[in-house]
C-alpha cells in the first residue's frame, strides 16, 4: 500500500459516514488478525477530534499567559504592539498569540522527532527489510507501541507497519503548523487544544522511533537490569584517539561503531557521545561513554580530548563546527538536517575524504551515509589523534589570571548569564590570582557562552569558569544504566494496583534538558529523594544523565543503588528523548493491562482514567527546547501534570488549577452518575517551581488523585506533609482539601491534623469513582 | 545605573515601566493604594543587605505600612523564624494567576489587590511574571522594589548599586515612621 493511498483513506475517515468499513480495508495491513480488541472511538484523530476533552482539562487548568514579548513580529503587517488588549493587524490577541507561539514551539518540537523517526525508519528498513519484526521486549511485552495503538488504533508488528503511523503525525504536524499561519484561528482555548494535539502526536513519533531502533539495533529490550555504563570526562582514556559524536540520531554512531568492530579497532578509540546519542551509543555498545548532557558541550570541545567530531542532528550547539576548529578537530556532519555550510562529500571516496580532513584541506565534510560517516570518523581518528596532541584552548592559570586583569567589571557578562552568576567578582578576585570563585562557578553554570560573546575586552570567561573547575571536571567519573526502553507488562501488572490505589504513592518522570537553575546535583536530590520515598522514579535525556552525576558515602551513583526495575523506590532510565514515550506508555499501559480499559483509539477514557486515577507527574527541571514543550504538552493531554524548573516559565504560559475555587473539582461518580468535589487533584497541569524546594512539595502533592483508596490518600498525605514541614518548615494549610474522610488522615499526624480540619470547618465527603466523562457513568442498577 | 533591563536581552516593550527616581514615590503610592500585597520571592532569604537580609527589610516594611505579603517558594519558615506571619504562602505562578483574577478576593479575603509589589524572584521569573500582569491584569499597579530595572512592571527602580538600593528602601520605610498608614 503507498503512503499516498493511506492518506486518501484517511480523508475519507473525517467525511464518509462508512468510514469505519473503509477504516478496516485501508489499515488492513497494519489491523492485525490477532488484535481483536474492538476500535475505539478516534483513530487517527483529526485536529479537533479531540477538542472536547481538552476543554475539559483547560476549563479546569485555565492558561495562564506570561508573555515573553509585547509585540507579534510574525507578518509584514506588523510589528503589530499587542498590549494589554489590543489587537493586531490580522485581528489577534495577546492570548491566542502567545498560546500561537507555544503552538509553534511544540510543532517544532514534534516535528524534531518525528523527522528524525522518518530518517531512522527509512535507514532501518533499507537495511533491514520491511517486514523486520517490532520486537521491544521479547515475551515481556504484549503491548509493543501503547501510544500507537491507543492514539492511531493499529498494532504494529514490523518496521514497515510503522510508516503508515509516520504518514499520520506527519499530515498532523502539517495541519497543525498551518493553523499558526497569520488569519487562521483566533481562540486561545482553540490555539491550545492544537498544543495538545502537537504533544500527543509527538508522543507517537518518539515511540515509533524508539522501537524501530531498540527491535532493529538490539538495544535492551525493556531490561531492568540494562547495563552500567560510563558516564563523564574522567571516564575518557585520553591516551587513545577520540571520536566525540553530538545530538540525538544514533545512526551515523552506530556506522562509527560498526566499523571499528568489524575493522579490528575495537578497544583502539573512545567512542564517546553527548546528549541523546550518547544514551543510543551506550545501548548499542557498553563500551561507549557518555559525556554529560548538552551543556557540557563547549567545556568538552574546548578541553581539547574529542580528535574528530561528528555532529547529528537536534541539541547541537550551532558553533560547535566552530568550536571544532578551534581545537583543530576535523568535523563530520551526518544529517540533512543539520549541514553547517560543509561540502556534500557523501559521493567521495572515504579516503580522499579522509586525505583532504587530515591535511587540513577541509575542515569538515557533510556525509550523509552513515556507513561512510563511520568508515571515515575511523580512519581518521586514528590518523589524526598522534598530530593534534590534544589541542586545547582553554587557557593555563597563569594566563587566566593575566587576562583576568584586562576586566573593567562592567558587569556585561553577568548581565547576558542566564543565571546571573556573580562573573565578574570571580574574575575580580581570579586577577589577584585566586580562582576560587571562578571554581565555584562551574556547578552553576550551564555551558551557554553568553557571557563571552558580551565581554567588551573579549575574555574567554566560560573557559575561565571550566579551567577553575578543571579539577571537578576531570574527577567526573560516573555510573548510568543504559536506557532499558518500555516497561514490561508484568511490571505494569505489578505496579499497577498499588499505583492506582495510591499505596505507591507516585511515578515521578525526571525528564528534559539541562538548563537547571542551580546546576544538575538538584536532578540527582530530586530522583534520590523520591526514589528514597519509595516512589516510582524515571528518567530519560540529559536529565537521566545528572542524575547519575552524583555520589553516596560510599562512592555510588543513584543507579548502582536504586534498582531498575520499574517498581516502589526504584531508579529507571528509559533511554534517550524518544525513549519519554515509553514513560507516557507506561501509564497508559496501566490503564490498559492493569484496569483493562480498552486501548485501541480510545483517547478520552484512557486519559481520562490516568488524569483520575494515575498519580504520575513529570518534571523537567531544566527545560529549555521546543522538543520538551511538545513532550510536556503529550502528557498535558494524557492527564500528567507537568512541572518545570524557574526557566520553564519564558515557554509563556502555565495550565494552573484554582484550589480555592470549589466548582471547578467536580467529577461525576461513574456508579452514580453524581457530581462529587474530589478537591484539587492533580492541583496544576502546567507549573513553573521557583526553588527545589517548592518543586519536591509539588511533587508530592500533584501525585494526589480523586481514585486514590483512604490507605492510598493517607501514604500520598504523609509525604506531602512530610515534605512540606521539612522544606518549607511548617505544615501545608491546604490539607483540609486532600482529606476526603477521617481514614484519609495518616494515623502519626491524627491529633494535629483533625484539629486543622475543625478549624477549617471540614466536611466529609465520598471517594467516587472519578470520571469527567458523562458517557462512562453507568446505569444504576435499579 | 541606567533604566535598562538587568539582562541585556530582555528588550522591552512599546510599554515599559515607569523609571522610580524617588523612593517617597513609591512610599506614596503605597499610602494611596486601597489594598497592596508585597510578593517576596526566595532571594529575599539570599541576598545580603547592609548586614541584613532583603527579607528582613520587607519584614520591618510590611509592618510599617500595614500590607499583606505573600512568600514564594519555600520561604515561609523564614519569616517564621523571625516571628512574622504573612497573609499567605504560595507558588509565585499561583499569586499571579490570582492577581490576573479580577474578583479574586485577595489573599487576605479583604478583596481585589490594586497594588502589588515584588521583590525577591529570580530575575527572569519576576520579569514573565510582571509582564502576565502588565497584559491581562488591567486593573492593577505594580511595583519592583528590586535594585534592578523591570520593564513590565509599572514601576521601576533603574540598575542600582546595593548601598543606593537599601538607601532607597529605607527611605520608603521611614516615610511609614514618619506619618504611617
Ligand atoms: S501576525 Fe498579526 S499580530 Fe503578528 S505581526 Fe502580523 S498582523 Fe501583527
Ligand atoms: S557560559 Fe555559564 S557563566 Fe557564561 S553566560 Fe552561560 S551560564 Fe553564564
Ligand atoms: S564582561 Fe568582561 S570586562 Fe565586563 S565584567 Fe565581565 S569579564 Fe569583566
Amino acid at each position: 500500500m503507498s503512503k499516498k493511498g493511506v492518506n486518501i483513506k484517511i480523508d475519507e475517515l473525517k467525511t464518509d459516514v462508512g468510514f469505519i468499513k473503509n477504516l478496516q480495508l485501508s489499515f488492513g495491513k497494519l489491523v492485525a488478525e490477532t488484535w481483536t480488541e474492538p476500535m475505539g472511538p478516534t483513530p487517527f484523530p483529526s485536529l479537533t477530534a479531540l477538542r472536547e476533552w481538552d476543554f475539559k482539562l483547560l476549563q479546569r487548568y485555565k492558561p495562564f499567559y506570561l508573555p515573553y514579548c509585547d509585540v507579534c513580529c510574525l507578518c509584514t503587517f506588523g510589528k503589530c504592539d499587542l498590549t494589554g488588549d489590543k489587537r493586531g493587524a490580522c485581528g489577534i490577541n495577546m492570548s491566542a498569540q502567545q498560546s500561537r507561539i507555544v503552538l509553534l514551539a511544540c510543532c517544532i518540537g514534534a516535528a524534531t522527532h518525528i523527522g528524525h523517526a522518518r530518517h531512522l525508519l527509512e535507514h532501518l528498513i533499507e537495511k533491514f527489510g520491511h517486514n523486520y519484526p517490532l520486537d521491544v521486549g521479547g515475551l515481556n511485552i504484549k503491548v509493543e507501541a501503547p501510544v500507537t495503538r491507543l492514539v492511531c488504533g493499529v498494532k504494529p508488528e514490523t518496521l514497515g507497519d510503522l510508516e503508515e503511523v509516520l504518514d499520520y503525525v506527519e499530515t498532523q504536524v502539517t495541519h497543525l503548523l498551518s493553523v499558526a499561519h497569520t488569519g487562521q484561528e483566533g481562540s486561545n482555548l482553540d490555539f491550545e487544544s492544537k498544543v495538545l494535539h502537537a504533544g500527543m502526536v509527538d508522543h507517537v513519533g518518539m515511540e515509533v522511533a524508539d522501537i524501530a531502533q531498540i527491535a532493529a539495533y538490539g538495544f535492551p529490550k525493556a531490561d531492568p537490569e540494562a547495563p552500567l555504563v560510563d558516564l563523564g570526562y574522567g571516564t575518557i582514556n585520553v591516551e587513545k584517539p577520540v571520536i566525540l559524536c553530538i545530538g540525538h540520531n544514533v545512526v551515523p554512531s552506530i556506522g562509527i561503531i560498526d566499523y571499528m568492530k568489524d575493522n579490528g579497532h575495537d578497544g583502539e578509540i573512545e567512542v564517546c557521545g553527548l546528549c541523546c546519542t550518547a544514551h543510543d551509543i551506550t545501548r548499542y555498545y557498553k563500551r561507549g561513554k557518555i559525556i554529560g548532557p548538552i551543556s557540557w558541550q563547549l567545556r568538552f570541545i574546548r578541553s581539547g580530548v574529542p580528535d574528530v567530531v561528528v555532529l547529528d542532528e537536534q541539541c547541537v550547539r550551532a558553533d560547535s563546527f566552530f568550536e571544532a576548529q578551534r581545537i583543530k578537530a576535523p568535523v563530520i556532519v551526518a544529517s540533512e538536517k543539520n549541514c553547517m555550510g560543509l561540502p556534500n562529500r557523501t559521493n567521495d571516496p572515504a579516503d580522499a575524504i579522509v586525505e583532504d580532513l587530515l591535511n587540513g584541506k577541509a575542515p569538515g565534510a557533510l556525509i550523509l551515509d552513515p556507513e561512510k560517516v563511520g568508515e571515515v570518523a575511523v580512519k581518521l581518528a586514528l590518523k589524526v589523534a598522534p598530530l593534534r596532541k590534544k589541542f586545547k584552548v582553554i587557557p593555563e592559570v597563569d594566563e587566566v589570571i593575566q587576562r583576568a586583569k584586562e576586566c573593567r567589571q562592567c558587569n556585561d557578562c553577568r548581565r547576558a548569564c542566564p543565571q546571573d552568576l556573580h562573573i565578574p567578582e570571580a574574575i575580580k578576585a581570579a586577577a589577584t590570582g585566586n580562582l576560587a570563585k571562578l571554581a565555584d562557578l562551574y556547578e552553576l553554570c550551564v555551558g551557554c557562552g553568553r557571557c563571552e560573546h558580551a565581554c567588551p575586552v573579549g575574555l574567554t570567561v566560560h573557559s575561565f569558569i571550566v579551567k577553575a573547575g578543571e579539577k571537578k571536571l576531570k574527577e567526573e567519573t560516573y555510573k548510568v544504566r543504559a536506557g532499558r526502553g518500555a516497561i514490561q507488562d508484568v511490571e505494569i501488572r505489578n505496579v499497577g494496583s498499588p499505583i492506582v490505589l495510591g499505596e505507591i504513592p507516585g511515578v515521578v518522570a525526571v525528564v528534559g534538558c539541562s538548563n537547571y537553575p542551580k546546576g544538575g546535583q538538584e536532578v540527582a536530590e530530586i530522583c534520590t529523594e523520591f526514589a528514597n520515598r519509595r516512589f516510582i522514579v524515571v528518567t530519560s535525556g540529559c536529565s537521566a544523565m545528572s542524575a547519575a552525576m552524583y555520589k553516596n558515602e560510599e562512592g555510588k551513583t543513584p543507579y548502582e543503588y536504586f534498582t531498575g526495575e520499574f517498581t516502589s523506590g526504584c531508579l529507571v532510565n528509559v533511554g534517550s528523548c524518544v525513549s519519554n514515550s515509553h514513560i507516557a506508555g507506561a501509564a497508559i499501559k496501566i490503564a490498559n493491562i492493569f484496569a483493562k480499559r480498552n486501548l485501541r483509539a480510545n483517547y478520552e477514557e484512557i486519559a481520562d482514567y490516568i488524569l483520575n486515577r494515575v498519580g504520575a507527574v513529570g518534571v523537567a527541571w531544566g527545560a529549555y527546547s521546543q522538543k520538551a514543550a511538545s513532550i510536556a504538552s503529550g502528557f498535558w493531554r494524557l492527564g500528567v501534570p507537568v512541572i518545570v524548573g524557574p526557566h520553564g516559565i519564558k515557554y509563556r504560559r502555565m495550565l494552573l488549577g484554582r484550589a480555592d475555587r470549589e466548582e471547578d473539582w467536580y467529577v461525576y461518580d461513574a456508579r452514580t452518575g453524581e457530581k462529587v468535589y474530589v478537591g484539587p487533584t492533580p492541583e496544576h497541569l502546567f507549573y513553573t517551581a521557583e526553588t527545589k524546594e517548592e518543586a519536591m512539595v509539588m511533587i508530592a502533592k500533584l501525585c494526589m488523585r480523586p481514585n486514590d483508596t483512604m490507605k492510598g490518600r493517607a501514604i500520598k498525605l504523609t509525604h506531602y506533609i512530610d515534605l512540606h514541614k521539612r522544606l518549607y518548615g511548617t505544615m501545608p494549610e491546604d490539607i483540609h482539601l486532600f482529606v476526603r474522610t477521617i481514614a484519609d488522615v495518616p494515623v502519626t499526624m491524627k491529633d494535629e491534623i483533625v484539629k486543622i480540619l475543625e478549624e477549617k470547618g471540614w466536611k466529609e465527603t465520598v471517594i467516587p469513582d472519578p470520571t469527567l466523562l458523562p458517557r462512562l457513568i453507568r446505569k444504576k442498577k435499579e | 545605573m541606567a533604566a535598562e533591563p538587568w539582562q541585556t536581552a530582555e528588550i522591552p516593550g512599546p510599554k515599559k515601566a515607569l523609571v522610580v527616581t524617588k523612593p517617597e514615590v513609591v512610599a506614596a503610592m503605597i499610602k494611596k493604594a486601597k489594598h497592596p500585597i508585597l510578593v517576596v520571592g526566595h532571594k529575599a532569604v539570599e541576598t545580603e543587605l547592609d548586614k541584613k537580609k532583603l527579607i528582613d527589610l520587607m519584614i520591618e516594611l510590611a509592618k510599617k505600612a500595614k500590607i499583606p505579603v505573600v512568600a514564594t517558594a519555600h520561604i515561609i519558615s523564614e519569616f517564621h523564624k523571625r516571628k512574622y506571619k504573612p497573609a499567605g504562602f504560595m507558588p509565585v505562578v499561583d499569586i499571579g494567576n490570582r492577581l490576573v483574577d479580577a474578583e479574586w478576593s485577595g489573599i487576605d479575603g479583604k478583596g481585589p489587590h490594586d497594588l502589588a509589589l515584588f521583590v525577591g524572584l529570580p530575575y527572569y521569573m519576576e520579569w514573565t511574571i510582571l509582564s502576565g500582569l502588565k497584559h491581562f491584569a488591567p486593573n492593577l499597579k505594580t511595583i519592583t522594589l528590586d535594585n534592578v530595572y523591570h520593564p513590565h512592571a509599572s514601576w521601576s527602580f533603574p540598575n542600582t548599586s546595593v548601598k543606593d538600593w537599601v538607601e532607597n528602601l529605607r527611605v520608603i520605610i521611614e516615610k511609614f515612621e514618619e506619618g504611617g498608614k
